[in-house]
């Protein structure tokens, strides 16, 4: 008996108003790491202004863990362009430079090959069957900056996602436990 | 306020923070390099020039390249990625490039260089446009930063032709 009035007691005094506020400020908290997140990708004009790099086929100038700033214009692609495109058929995007660039006359229309400078031959390989160039709707944007090891984070998330459960359990303890 | 946890996290965001203040820094300093490449491309001999069995042309030559691009290296620069592409018009394709040569110059003491090599990637038309054709051969670079901003410029060297007939 004593031990229900306990529970119940402790369920009493619960300040409803404080659990509501931490709630609200939880929510404050992600919806701005949205709205940033898609002003990025607004400013940028790509899906995904922020990759990591996951292969060494770029090396020695990207190494797998470091991200790259992209930005996409209306502007055609030209030859020497580091450009992120996705294959149909495949979901991880793949980070190569452009070596030869084709651009038709009255459409505007370009025809684009690209290789990673560790690699010994271009990208036909990658492309799906029977493509031989990358088109404007391949493309997710340019490199235009980088940021070494940054990405690690990112790989090992992925890879053992152990790793992202037992932070977020450890954030979401943090948020309960807080006083304020 | 004292515990652990608000000291670790105090840590972290500080030092988090002025890592990205250092490398913000560290790329904006690289806008205030003078640069001065050179270079110089001729062609040595046109190795072969034929139509790939009904479809396109190809050309297979022999360049000798110099260049000095050492005033791009600053100390923020990680590598500098060189490519040497042709660049011409046809009737259908408003621009077309085609890199020839590529190297990856790591520091300073490489980037003077003269080479003479066959051309590492195929110099593929689309279509049989390259009988006579005139074209660009350009030196573009792209300086890779330690982190930061990279950038990329080009020297245009016009007056090049191919043959006017298969070889």
């Amino acid at each position: 008996m004593g031990w229900i009035g306990e529970t119940v007691d402790s369920i009493k005094s619960i300040k409803i108003r404080q659990l509501l506020t931490q709630a609200i400020t939880l929510g404050m908290i992600v919806t701005s790491a949205l709205i940033i997140w898609k002003c990025l990708m607004c400013v940028t004009g790509t899906e995904s202004p922020v990759v990591v790099v996951l292969s060494g086929s770029m090396e020695p100038g990207f190494k797998r863990g470091d991200i790259l700033f992209l930005h996409m214009t209306k502007e055609p692609i030209r030859a020497g362009e580091i450009v992120v495109f996705n294959v149909d058929g495949r979901d991880i995007p793949i980070v190569h430079r452009a070596i030869k660039v084709h651009e038709r006359e009255n459409t505007g229309h370009v025809d684009v090959l690209t290789k990673g400078d560790n690699n010994d031959v271009d990208d036909i390989g990658l492309y799906a069957d029977g493509q031989f160039w990358l088109h404007r709707h391949h493309i997710m944007g340019r490199a235009v900056g980088f940021l070494p090891y940054v990405g690690w984070v990112t790989i090992i998330m992925s890879e053992k996602p152990i790793i992202k459960y037992i932070l977020i359990g450890a954030l979401g303890l943090l948020v309960i436990t807080s006083k304020d | 306020m004292h515990s652990f946890g608000y000291r670790a996290n105090a840590l972290l965001t500080f030092s988090v923070t002025a890592l990205a203040f250092i490398c913000a820094i560290a790329s904006l300093s690289d806008n205030f390099s003078n640069q001065n490449p050179s270079a110089e491309i001729q062609i040595l001999n046109i190795n072969r020039f034929k139509k790939q069995s009904y479809e396109n042309d190809e050309v297979s030559l022999t360049l000798d390249i110099s260049a000095d691009l050492e005033s791009l290296f600053t100390w923020n620069t990680k590598q500098v990625f060189a490519f040497v592409a042709a660049e011409y018009e046809t009737p259908k394709n408003s621009l077309n490039q085609v890199s020839l040569w590529d190297a990856i110059i790591p520091d300073k003491e490489h980037a003077k260089f003269r080479i003479q090599t066959s051309n590492k990637y195929r110099f593929i038309d689309q279509g049989h446009n390259l009988r006579g054709k005139e074209f660009n051969l350009t030196l573009h670079w792209h300086v890779m930063p330690k982190t930061g901003k990279m950038f990329a410029d080009k020297i245009v060297m016009p007056g090049y032709s191919l043959p006017d007939a298969y070889k």
